[in-house]
């Protein structure tokens, strides 16, 4: 049994520490049984403090480790190197959960949420004074990995895994690839309309021998888990008539780069689809890229005045996408000024609520501003008022940096500056099971430190299917969970925890009901000392634990979860 | 057995590491809030609980056992819903021999983001235990 256990408690700046008294809970475990070393941390995961927590483990001889911080999703396999590093076996080590089951839990209640930190940790403690080291067991891994979603965040996933030499199947629901880019004409920072980037890339992956690329086929559903995913892929025939091919595919990781839908106002928001000359983002990109001549027309008609309404469904303040969607303010400004450069006579008034073309994006911003584009900015509980005067469209708006002045504008075309939504289609997320965010776009375990990763081991998140991106920020999440997945599996072999089934010889008798519980068929009948008793096989028993229920002499545990561990942690918590 | 009276009832619920406990954390993350008395234990399947450890919960002064369950979910098979569940008909039978009200020990199966299932559960398992444990009425 440990004695000489290290307990380090984490602020996380002030996501624990705001929330619960860290300190209290120190003073409250530091006389624990067993306890030798209880320290608090203002990052726990930070570099020193790591450091500083291998210095102990050498220092003070400690021969149990304990973190009570974030979530064991994202920190479990940190601190356990660093137990190694601090050369004790890493499954000494143990985690408490006091941020997301505590502090975040219970933020209304901060003496309650205090309380039940002290209880956790206690628990932990309970549970660290039983922990043995142990050692994993390894299996093979498939090295093929799927990229689902054929857009720019899709394809640069693709290249990138094709380039570490990996075999990647290309999952593309549409006949055809690219996704929005390709719905794009000129693109900001290069002259490559959208279409030739993605013709470049394509033709770059359709040469590649272990690239296979599959459109209009959508993954139907998915078994298994990482290092063995099958997919069942339903592909469209090239014939209508044909039947529906069905294919399945072995992937070791999988990378989902979805994609997001545009924001379609509803019927009557700012007059969409009840005044001819209101039209929204996408629709305007398509009427400045597909017009040819030297001026704009639009049904029949020369646009001059335009007025771009931005922020339209995002940034809600009483609705579903309080988000900002990132992208829209700069595409709206760079089309407005490939308009005006295009296209005679154009005026562009930008009617915003603060414009965001953070980094080098400001640039576009200022040569909209050197080229005459007007800015007014509105309060979003005062948005700009739309009226129809005869065959005139009046736009007027009280511009908060005037003072809250009154303008009334006449337009030929108002534009209304749309953003980015999750999916419709949810039906990848809803077969993996990746959680989603309170913006409804897929979630990735934590924002700085693991950004691309999921809760589900082996899944991978890219491009715009996270939240809202630009093309350049979508390649970049692309080739971080293409090397994220690629990682998953690239030394052919995946480690599997320790944690099997242990068969007391003593108190075993031999009454098969483990051998007809276990799904895995990894318990044998053996004759040990002239007694039948059932024996684990270690390398096929996956630690579910199914068969220790049902054992009528209660002869089997799982390792790290005993009835010794668990009721030791159910004693402290009560 | 007596209770005495609570602001809300302590609860031991059992998570699953790669399902339920996702949907928890979320839970926290999404800051929908439960009572600070339900303390959560982590276990790689719910069809592994054994009774023994529910029934210590209740002699240790825990007012409710909550199973928040793999489903059809479980990574370990489809097998898992059926296997918790005898798990947790095993436990009524021995709740009812030391006369515990069945009804104190719950199960639901929660994928890896029913965060919002968890907390209507729990929030109403509280109400529940509160209503027939630490109730002067």
């Amino acid at each position: 049994m440990k004695n000489r256990i290290g307990v380090y408690i984490c602020h996380c700046g002030g996501n624990i520490s705001d929330y619960v008294d860290v300190e209290k809970v120190r003073q409250a475990v530091e006389h624990e049984e067993g306890v030798v070393l209880s320290k608090t941390s203002m990052f726990a995961c930070s570099d020193s403090n790591q450091n500083e927590m291998v210095n102990d483990i050498k220092e003070f001889g400690l021969d149990g480790v304990i973190v009570a911080s974030c979530s064991p999703k994202l920190h479990l396999t940190t601190f356990r190197n660093v137990t190694e590093r601090g050369d004790l076996n890493k499954y000494t080590y143990v985690h408490a959960n006091i941020r997301e089951q505590g502090s975040w839990a219970h933020s209304d209640d901060t003496d309650g949420a205090t309380e039940k930190a002290i209880h956790l940790v206690k628990a932990a403690i309970a549970k660290s004074r039983y922990a043995e080291p142990l050692y994993t067991n390894q299996f093979e891994a498939e090295k093929t990995i799927a990229v689902i979603g054929g857009g720019i965040a899709g394809l640069k996933a693709a290249i990138s895994l094709s380039d570490k030499k990996s075999t990647v199947i290309l999952i593309e629901k549409n006949d055809k690839i690219g996704g929005h880019t390709a719905e794009w004409g000129d693109l900001f920072m290069s002259d490559e309309k959208g279409n030739e980037l993605i013709n470049r890339i394509y033709s770059d992956l359709a040469q590649r021998e272990n690239v296979t690329i599959l459109t209009g086929a959508e993954v139907a559903s998915s078994k298994g888990s990482i290092g063995n995913f099958t997919l069942k892929i339903r592909k469209r025939p090239n014939n209508e008539s044909d039947p529906m091919e069905i294919m399945e595919v072995n992937v070791g990781s999988v990378v989902v780069a979805t994609g997001f839908d545009h924001y379609v106002p509803q019927k009557g928001e700012f007059d969409y689809m009840i005044n001819d000359n209101i039209i929204t983002l996408p629709e305007f990109k398509q009427l400045v890229d597909k017009s040819t001549g030297n001026r704009l027309v639009y049904k029949g008609k020369e646009i001059n005045n335009i007025a771009y309404i931005y922020c339209v469904g995002s940034r809600q303040e009483d609705g579903e996408n309080t988000y900002c969607s990132r992208f829209c303010c700069t595409s709206v400004i760079h089309t407005a000024i490939v308009a005006k450069k295009k296209f005679k006579n154009i005026n562009n008034i930008h009617l915003n609520r603060g414009i965001r073309t953070y980094g080098k994006q400001e640039l576009l911003y200022s040569e909209s501003l050197e080229l005459g584009d007007i800015y007014l900015q509105f309060d979003y509980n005062n948005p700009p008022q739309i009226a129809t005067e005869g065959k005139k469209t009046v736009v007027t708006v009280k511009d908060i940096l005037s003072a809250g002045k009154e303008l009334t504008l006449e337009t030929d075309l108002i534009v209304l500056v749309t953003g980015m939504v999750p999916r419709a289609d949810q039906s990848i997320g809803t077969m993996f099971k990746l959680p989603k965010g309170r913006d409804k776009f897929f979630n990735e375990i934590h924002m700085k430190l693991r950004p691309v990763e999921t809760v589900i081991d082996g899944i991978t998140i890219a491009g715009a299917c996270q939240g809202p991106k630009n093309i350049s920020e979508s390649v970049n999440s692309a080739l971080s969970a293409a090397t994220k997945s690629y990682s998953y599996i690239s030394k052919g072999t995946l480690e599997t925890e320790p944690i099997v089934a242990e068969i007391n010889q003593d108190l075993c008798v031999w009454c098969g009901k483990c051998q007809e519980a276990c799904p895995f068929d990894a318990i044998e009948k053996q004759e040990v000392n002239g007694k039948p008793i059932a024996i684990v096989n270690t390398s096929v028993c996956k630690g579910c634990g199914m068969c220790a229920p049902i054992c009528p002499e209660d002869a089997i545990n799982l390792i790290g979860y005993t009835s010794e561990e668990i009721m030791s942690m159910i004693d402290v918590l009560a | 057995m007596n209770f005495k009276l609570k602001k809300n009832a302590k609860i031991l619920v059992f998570s699953t590491e790669k399902i339920s406990d996702p949907a928890i954390d979320m839970a926290g993350l999404l800051k929908l809030h439960y009572p600070p008395t339900v303390y959560t234990i982590t276990i790689p399947c719910s069809s592994g609980i054994k009774p023994a450890w529910i029934l210590h919960a209740y002699e240790k002064g825990f007012d409710g056992v909550f199973i928040a369950a793999d489903g059809t979910d479980c990574i370990f098979g489809e097998s898992c819903t059926e296997k918790t569940g005898k798990v947790v008909s095993m436990t009524h039978e021995l709740m009812k021999s030391k006369e515990i009200d069945t009804a104190r020990l719950r199960m639901a199966a929660l994928c890896s983001v029913c965060s919002e299932a968890f907390v209507k559960h729990i929030r109403s398992f509280n109400e529940y235990l509160l209503k027939t444990l630490h109730s002067d009425s």
